[in-house]
């Protein structure tokens, strides 16, 4: 278990650094310099090169992101260009509405995906089944951010039983999650598609395994194989799909904040990028990808706890 | 009075026929063979007793286990039934335990399932089944995963998990077929034991007549969904009423037909030949482990001679062959064919390469599905320096198909139109079609049923008369080496332990390991002889 | 033929059928000029003449999406085959070497991109290069790239087992060659079925970017950008955020029936587990 966990964790980290490495590199490349930018078109040339100094963007590549690297271990993120305060402040005010987002559409999908994936295992064939292939058909096919502007045209402009978008912060929690329910249903039903039908056939497939037959021949009944022995192994797969899904739900979750106006790391990163504030993107950007691989990380433990196999490895 | 009598048991499934009116009766303490050919029904009539078949089918006829009629019983009380008085154990032990639950869980599930015990009495009772099987708590704990376990060792789990609460009938689905041979003589051997202590009727299915008349009372031998013959054991092979049964009996211990040849130079040489791999590291750090497979190997084929490969599971065997065919380069040791020799660590040109071809074992994973049998037969034409033209491939492959014994049109044809046996006679001819002066087949006729065993064993005899070809046999099956090799080697743990002719070794082994092969090997004639039938 | 007896066969064929002509004739005709703005019709209901109702310039919806149709293909299209280009060597080449450097680095590299929300790095791309279709290309068909190596390397994986690779290895033939000659065609099927269910993926994609910004820049219509459009008309003129999104839907799902049927008829071991 130990050994297991070490390689994992080495992967880890060499995943960051990569990924680190990759966004360094982009942002390197991206035309139009922040200093210019910050001080306007008629600013001297003498100007720019003292504020790119002040910036540290004149030291060579190689400096620069070492110190980045140093900064992120001593927790220091840098000062924003343009907001003229400490990322990790900008950071932290969003990040509060991007997770809450994710981990809310997350619980949803999970919690409609598992249960409908079941039922349309157990009655291959019927009714129920051809429903749930059916209805999840048509939710892989709805853009979530489409969703999401007929729920606030239904539920905000016609019922008025939300509001049509923005964050009240969460001060306030009920309030909070009112204003998140929303966006996580849109982000939640193309998932929850999904997800039903990788549980359903992961189920089937599990059905089909020798074990069942022999667990089958000690006399349990079909109600019991289920529960105690197919649905647990069945879940094996459905947490790789899971753990992958969660990256979908940052995707989603940057496009639905601009459904609802939320305040998230999407639409941060939207406007830092529009104002080449590169030290927001880039710090931004890393920590979104640090949330997957951290995500793919406990799947992979997750994955150990229900799979003894993995434990010896 | 019977424990468990089947009368005129019919099924269909999805409106096909699969069983046809099977009579059987097993009694208290006796133990009833269930023998046939693949598709002959025999486990599907295993199913029907449980009512665990497949969807779309539908069963007809009386199964009545100690006065109860078991057709007529609910869904809720046939789940009594099973585990509790009848307990059932499956072929394949790898795939039989559910990968994420501890041997003890499982045991002991049999217990809670069926009774009001508490799961720690449930657990005692589990330990205890546990023992009875051979499975000793010191090296067994019940917190132990199905994965921990080798395939006798789990196969001994399945069965501590049907007998836990003692039932009255065991019912074997070809218990010992995935097992490696001195295994399968253990796990028979507590099966008899098992059967003794608690008196209870044992239905064994197998298709393997070796193993299952030293330990029937009674056979039922079947075919294409019906009995065809059926009575104690003794009875069945001294009448031999029906002819399938003759047949049967014949192709069990079938000896091909071999001109005696003259046997030539060394066509064939290993020199402490060495395979290792390197096992995947387990962390970044730590330097990976060499696993060495085959270990300084020495041996020779001649020309015009048929030598075997005898070995279980995880011996070498495989390997050793694919660093022979060139394949993979060895780490130590030398390949000699006919003089040329190959140091470690060389790949071996083509030249050498085309002298030799394979067999494998399964006739459904050797071809390319996509296409037509032309095709796949002359694909070792790629070895050649100067590729045939068209019109010599059709007459090279004309000639190899009806050299197997099939159809010149069989070429056009694509390889799901062919049977088990026929593609095996497909594999031949591909591996013919070179003209090699060596033929390794590895496992050629293990998966196949026994009457088309026989036909292909008389096939390659006839082949290696013909065309002068030499055959490595690697085999787990001591029957089927002794009735084609001339000499034979033993190897175990990638190594050769003992060598010598065929009829020698098999006969006056000395090394301990091939007479506990020896030992372990069912005989069909040794059992008959031994029950006064000739 | 089977083909005929699958009903979402059919049915995903005739719905994908649909979009492509309408993409098709776009080029000859549409019901209305779109490069032509009439603010004195503009947000009009659906009528005779104007089947589907007009936007916030005036433009005909219908001809709107007639357009739109185009970029979508075209991106999806592209980048579901820019991916495909780059991952099925990739996959073939790291099961061909299973457990080798090769397969470790491709590997490790896949999971880094599958870390990288597709999201991100098309906003990345637009930073880099600025706004447009070909970013928005290349952002899905990076994303696409570790999904066609994974499925190309385990179904590649599951034939090297085979024992006909081993055979064709004993007539003397590379991995490469073997890659080529029998695994290639064998695992085309699977290749084919997630094509259509990625270019399904490719036309959401396409249609959450243009919704952004980061797609096809105007005057090029596009049904993402339709929509961001309507997002604020939605309580006076429904009909122009329902339109868009109802073709996005239709085309998706015919795709994604179309890419079931065509499992059901091309690999029948899959027939039952499908998801």
């Amino acid at each position: 278990m130990l050994r297991y966990l070490t390689a994992r964790f080495a992967s880890l980290a060499v995943s960051l650094i990569v990924a680190s490495l990759v966004i360094f590199l982009a942002l390197e490349v991206v035309p139009g310099d922040p200093a210019s930018f910050m001080l306007g078109l008629e600013a001297s040339p003498e100007t720019v090169a003292n504020l790119r100094h002040e910036l540290g963007l004149d030291a060579p590549a190689v400096t620069r992101y070492f110190s980045w690297m140093a900064g992120l271990a001593a927790g220091d993120f840098g000062i924003s260009y343009t907001y003229r305060v400490p990322v990790v402040e900008l950071i932290l005010d969003r990040i509060w509405v991007s997770l809450p987002l994710a981990l809310y559409a997350l619980a949803l999908s999970t919690l409609i995906a598992l249960p409908v994936g079941i039922l349309a295992a157990t009655h291959r064939g019927g009714i129920a089944d051809i429903t749930v292939m059916g209805a999840t058909q048509f939710g892989i096919a709805v853009p979530n951010f489409w969703f999401g502007m007929l729920l606030v045209a239904l539920f905000a402009l016609t019922l008025r039983l939300f509001s049509a978008g923005g964050f009240p912060g969460w001060s306030d929690p009920a309030a909070a999650l009112k204003a998140l329910t929303l966006p996580a249903i849109a982000l939640a039903l193309p998932q929850a598609s999904i997800l039903s039908r990788v549980m359903r056939s992961s189920l089937l497939d599990t059905l089909d395994e020798d074990y069942i037959r022999t667990a089958r021949a000690k006399g349990l009944n079909r109600r019991q194989v289920l529960w105690r022995h197919a649905v647990r192994n069945a879940l094996i797969p459905v947490l790789t799909i899971l753990g992958l899904q969660f990256s979908f739900l940052i995707s989603g979750a940057i496009i639905i904040e601009n459904v609802f106006y939320l305040p998230g790391m999407g639409r941060l990163i939207f406007q830092s990028i529009a104002a080449r504030d590169l030290i927001v993107v880039k710090n931004a950007s890393l920590l979104l990808v640090m949330t997957i691989t951290v995500v793919t990380f406990l799947v992979d433990i997750a994955y150990a706890a229900v799979d003894p196999r993995l434990r010896k490895r | 009075m019977s424990l468990l009598s089947v009368e005129k048991l019919s099924l269909s499934i999805h409106g096909t026929p699969i069983l046809d009116r099977v009579s059987l009766a097993v009694g208290e303490g006796e133990v009833l063979g269930i023998i046939g050919e693949s598709g002959s029904g025999k486990s599907m009539t295993a199913l029907s007793i449980l009512d665990l078949l497949p969807r779309g089918a539908r069963r007809t006829g009386r199964i009545v286990l100690e006065d109860r009629e078991l057709t007529a019983l609910s869904e809720r009380r046939m789940c009594q039934v099973r585990g509790q008085s009848i307990g059932m154990v499956f072929q394949e032990p790898m795939t039989a335990l559910n990968p994420v639950r501890t041997i003890g869980d499982q045991v002991a599930e049999t217990v809670l399932v069926h009774t009001d015990r508490s799961r720690r009495a449930a657990l005692a009772i589990a330990r205890e089944a546990l023992d009875r099987v051979g499975l000793h708590a010191d090296r067994f704990p019940l917190t132990r995963y199905p994965h921990e376990l080798s395939g006798g060792q789990r196969q001994r789990v399945v069965i501590a998990m049907a007998v836990a609460l003692r039932p009255r009938l065991l019912i074997c689905d070809e218990p010992t077929t995935a097992l490696d041979v001195t295994t399968q003589a253990q796990i028979i051997a507590l099966l008899r034991g098992l059967v003794a202590e608690d008196g209870m009727g044992m239905i064994f299915i197998t298709h393997d007549l070796g193993v299952i008349t030293g330990l029937a009372d009674r056979l039922a031998i079947m075919r294409a969904g019906e009995v065809v013959e059926a009575g104690a054991t003794r009875e069945v092979f001294t009448r031999m009423r029906h002819p399938y049964t003759r047949k049967l009996r014949e192709a069990s211990a079938h000896v091909p037909q071999r001109k005696a040849r003259a046997i030539g130079a060394t066509l064939l040489e290993t020199r402490d030949l060495i395979r290792e791999y390197r096992l995947p590291r387990r962390t970044f750090l730590e330097a990976p482990q060499v696993f060495r497979a085959v270990d300084r190997v020495s041996l020779t084929v001649r020309k015009g001679e048929n030598v075997g490969l005898v070995g279980e599971s995880g011996c070498g065997k495989s390997t050793l062959s694919r660093a022979v065919l060139g394949l993979e380069a060895a780490q130590g040791g030398t390949i000699a064919l006919e003089g040329a020799r190959i140091e470690a660590g060389h790949a071996m040109p083509r030249a050498l390469r085309r002298r030799m071809q394979i067999v494998f074992q399964d006739p459904y994973g050797s071809f390319n599905p996509r296409h037509r049998v032309a095709r796949l037969v002359t694909e070792p034409f790629h070895l050649l320096e100067e590729r045939p033209d068209r019109r010599e491939r059709a007459q090279r492959v004309a000639e190899a198909l009806t050299a197997v014994g099939l159809h010149e049109s069989d070429a056009e044809k694509y390889i799901h139109e062919f049977s088990g046996g026929q593609r095996q006679r497909i594999a031949i001819a591909r591996a013919l079609i070179t003209r090699p002066e060596l033929i390794i087949l590895d496992e050629a006729v293990s998966a196949l049923d026994v009457s088309i065993r026989a036909q292909i064993l008389d096939l390659l005899a006839d082949l290696s008369d013909r065309f002068g070809v030499s055959y490595l046999f690697i085999s787990h099956d001591l029957g089927v080496v002794r009735a084609i090799t001339d000499r034979v080697y033993v190897m175990k743990s990638g190594r050769i332990v003992e060598e010598g002719e065929t009829e020698a070794v098999f006969d006056h082994p000395r090394h301990d390991y091939t007479r506990e092969l020896v030992a372990a090997t069912p005989r069909l004639d040794r059992v008959l002889a031994e029950m006064g039938v000739g | 033929m089977r083909a005929f007896r699958s009903p979402s066969l059919i049915g995903g064929g005739a719905l994908s059928t649909l979009f492509l002509l309408a993409a098709a004739i776009s080029y000859v005709w549409t019901p209305y000029d779109v490069t032509q703005h009439a603010i004195a019709i503009r947000l009009q209901p659906p009528s005779a003449a104007h089947w589907l109702g007009t936007d916030q310039l005036g433009r005909d919806i219908l001809s709107m999406l007639m357009m739109g149709a185009r970029i979508s293909i075209a991106v999806a299209l592209v980048a579901v085959g820019l991916g495909m280009a780059a991952g099925v060597p990739l996959g073939l080449a790291a099961a061909a070497r299973r457990g080798g450097w090769l397969d470790e680095i491709i590997m490790r590299a896949n999971d880094i991109i599958l870390a990288f929300p597709a999201l991100l790095t098309a906003v990345m791309i637009t930073a880099v290069f600025g706004p447009g279709a070909v970013n928005a290309i290349i952002a899905i068909g990076i994303f696409f790239t570790p999904v066609f190596a994974r499925l190309a390397r385990g179904a590649a994986l599951s034939l090297w087992t085979l024992d006909f690779t081993l055979a064709a290895r004993v007539a003397g033939k590379s991995r490469l060659r073997i890659s080529l000659e029998h695994i290639l065609p064998n695992i085309a099927n699977l290749l084919v079925v997630q094509g259509t269910i990625s270019f399904a993926l490719g036309i959401l994609a396409e249609a959450g970017l243009a919704y952004l910004g980061f797609g096809a820049q105007p005057p090029t219509p596009s049904w993402g950008r339709m929509l961001a459009e309507a997002q604020t008309l939605t309580a006076i003129a429904p009909h122009v955020a329902i339109f868009p999104g109802l073709a996005i839907v239709v085309t998706v799902l015919g795709l994604n029936l179309m890419g079931d049927g065509l499992r059901d008829l091309l690999d029948p071991r899959l027939r039952r587990s499908r998801t």
